[in-house]
């Protein structure tokens, strides 16, 4: 056997494996929330009763997907203008300087910050911050954890729409100028057209994780079961209610929290697909 | 040089698990809410008898799961299996109380450090009817207090916790409207407040919220001194949540296999919100082809459990230990454990 017939089987075998993997987590998924699914039917998804008390166990995944949904929408907001704003500082405005390097390191540098650090840094800091400026009586809630979440995916939002709009060709940027165009207007007209791409992808990639974000989210959104009813008003998240009551469940609790997070997984999974969609429209 | 260095070390790593296999120990998990207090006991036990034990914190219903797939020596729980949680494990099994905890509710008053309560207006606080500290029946109840026009936060656990199920069981049994409502359980659906993770979670979130009021376990409280209620109790007493009067709920009448929440005791100074945590074991040691050395093992250790000798190291750790009565109920449970039939302990 010739070493490259050796690396294509290696190859081979790791993209196998890769598949198998992620067809056995979809496999347990389905089966452990076959109970629930049978219980509860289609009736999991709009219903937002959730009572693990024993005898009158009733369980909906409604207000858990709706504090996801809430809470991640809210965090792109606020994360795009900034996100924004941050790469056309490093990519354009300032590219290859010097502050331009601090900037961006500094984006980078949060995305290795583990979430429980954001976690902590949301539960002494920015809790407080909240309650102190009258916003709430006790800082938890939807606000809060967008909040936090937005700052957690600046970093994903950035990285991409970075090296998108600094790829963009300088002769066309030269060429727009020379034409008598002011920056706003290359920008406009010259850098988002040709960047968009990226820059949505990154959008995209940067919803994604807000979604699956649990740790920071758990700490801060207030844990109720109860559907949200503003900005301030506390709530739960797919993911924390799943990291809350996982431990000690059992029967017909676990396999509900189970389809959770198979619907996670199908929401997280939809959300790639239209993001790839997307990417593949704009670049045509 | 370096395959053969690896090679060696593999070979000790190997050598060392088999020798601890050969030699005796023997392994648990389960409750959290116990953890400090087995770690000390049982490395205290393995520096005087040399029997290695290892004990997860892996919580109540992974001490039951890992009991039931008989992957461990003993199981742990902070609530008594119910009748069908009995009739479901694949043999019968018997309940040992190792010591008992309490829980406490906590608050956070500017410049107040206790606070009498009774059960109804703990349970309208919790359900949101009384929504301010300033509320006439908190004033009735404390004559000397001046309260704060404050808002009430009502801080809970949002994970799945024996301190949160003990703390329900209380509520159940003294408010009807709770336990129609709510009932008990290891997660119940709050109506009013904030859940925040485990003890240190509850507890930080009261230390930083003004106006808040919650539940933590009596062993987390006692350890960081958190300013907490005086409770009525059924017998009329306010009593102030501490060691004695955590054993003091177990001094009522209890069942012979100790199966029961101390909640509500009828003991005149016992603090109404209190609990057993207990070893869960197979009644019949001979499964899984375990030998009649490991069984004796299992039950010479659980026996010591119960001896002066490891009882007074809960204290030190915060946990009250069990009264003279419960230690006698279980010396005589820990009797009716067999081995093809025989008791193991004489």
């Amino acid at each position: 056997m010739n070493s490259d017939k050796i690396l294509k089987y290696i190859l081979f075998t790791a993209s196998l494996l890769i598949l198998l993997i992620s067809g056995g987590m979809v496999f347990s998924l389905v089966r452990g929330a076959m109970p629930s699914f049978h219980e509860f039917g289609w009736k999991f998804i709009i219903s937002s009763e959730w009572d693990p008390t024993q005898g009158r166990e009733q369980y909906g995944a409604l207000l858990f997907i709706v504090g996801t949904l809430l809470t991640s929408v809210l965090a792109l907001f606020i994360a795009v203008p900034l996100a924004f704003s941050t790469s056309l500082f490093v990519a354009e405005y300032f590219k290859n300087t010097r502050i331009a390097s601090v900037v961006s390191t500094m984006v980078d540098l949060l995305a290795g910050i583990p979430s429980i650090i954001f976690g902590l840094w949301g539960f002494y800091i920015l809790r407080p911050f909240i309650v102190s400026i009258g916003l709430s009586d006790q800082g938890y809630g939807i606000f809060t954890s967008g909040l936090i979440l937005a700052f957690m995916i600046i970093p994903y939002a950035t990285s991409l729409s970075n090296t998108s709009i600094s790829m963009v060709s300088n002769e066309l940027k030269e060429a727009a100028y020379s034409l008598g165009a002011t920056r706003l207007e290359v920008i406009w007209n010259v850098i988002l057209p040709n960047a968009r791409s990226g820059i949505t992808a990154s959008y995209i990639l940067a919803f994604g994780r807000a979604l699956g974000e649990t740790l920071a989210v758990t700490m801060l959104i207030g844990n109720s079961n109860r559907m949200p009813t503003g900005l301030f008003s506390t709530g739960n998240t797919m993911s924390s209610v799943i990291a809350n009551q996982f431990g000690e469940a059992s029967g017909l609790q676990l396999s509900s929290l189970i389809e959770i997070g198979l619907l996670l997984f199908v929401m997280t999974t939809i959300i790639n697909a239209v993001g790839k969609f997307i990417i593949k429209k704009l670049n045509r | 040089m370096k395959k053969k260095s690896l090679f060696l070390s593999l070979v000790a790593i190997l050598a060392t698990i088999s020798s601890s296999a050969f030699g005796q120990s023997l392994s648990g998990a389960g409750a959290t809410f116990p953890l400090p207090f087995y770690n000390m006991a049982f490395q205290k036990y393995t520096e005087t008898t040399g029997v290695k034990v290892t004990y997860g914190g892996i919580g109540s219903g992974g001490g039951i799961r890992s009991l039931s797939d008989k992957v461990v020596d003993f199981g742990a729980s902070d609530a008594f299996l119910s009748d069908k949680e009995l009739a479901e494990m694949p043999a019968t099994i018997v309940h040992m109380p190792t010591c008992s905890g309490a829980v406490v509710v906590a608050f956070n008053l500017p410049g107040i450090q206790s606070i009498n309560l009774t059960s109804d207006v703990l349970v309208n606080i919790l359900l949101g009817k009384i929504k301010n500290w300033n509320d006439a029946s908190l004033k009735k109840l404390n004559a000397s207090i001046k309260f704060p026009d404050m808002p009430i936060t009502v801080v809970y656990r949002s994970d799945g916790s024996g301190t949160t199920n003990m703390f329900t069981d209380y509520l159940t049994k003294v408010s009807k409207e709770w336990a129609n409502k709510l009932g008990s359980g290891k997660t119940v659906n709050w109506p009013v407040g904030v859940g925040a993770k485990g003890n240190p979670g509850v507890a930080g979130t009261i230390s930083q919220t003004k106006g808040s009021i919650g539940y933590v376990g009596s062993e987390y409280s006692f350890a960081q001194k958190i300013p907490t209620a005086y409770l009525k109790n059924k017998a009329g007493k306010f009593i102030k949540p501490s060691m004695a009067s955590i054993s003091a709920a177990g001094q009522g009448t209890i069942p012979a296999d100790t199966r029961v929440m101390l909640t509500n005791s009828d003991a005149p100074y016992a603090y109404p919100i209190a609990g057993f945590t207990w070893i869960i074991i197979y009644k019949e040691q001979n499964y899984n082809n375990r030998t009649l050395a490991q069984a004796e093992a299992t039950l010479k250790l659980l026996n010591w459990m119960l001896t002066p000798d490891a009882q007074k190291i809960a204290p030190t750790v915060n946990y009250a230990s069990l009264p003279e009565a419960v230690v006698k109920k279980a010396n005589a449970i820990l009797r009716t454990v067999t081995y093809n039939g025989k008791p193991v302990l004489k």
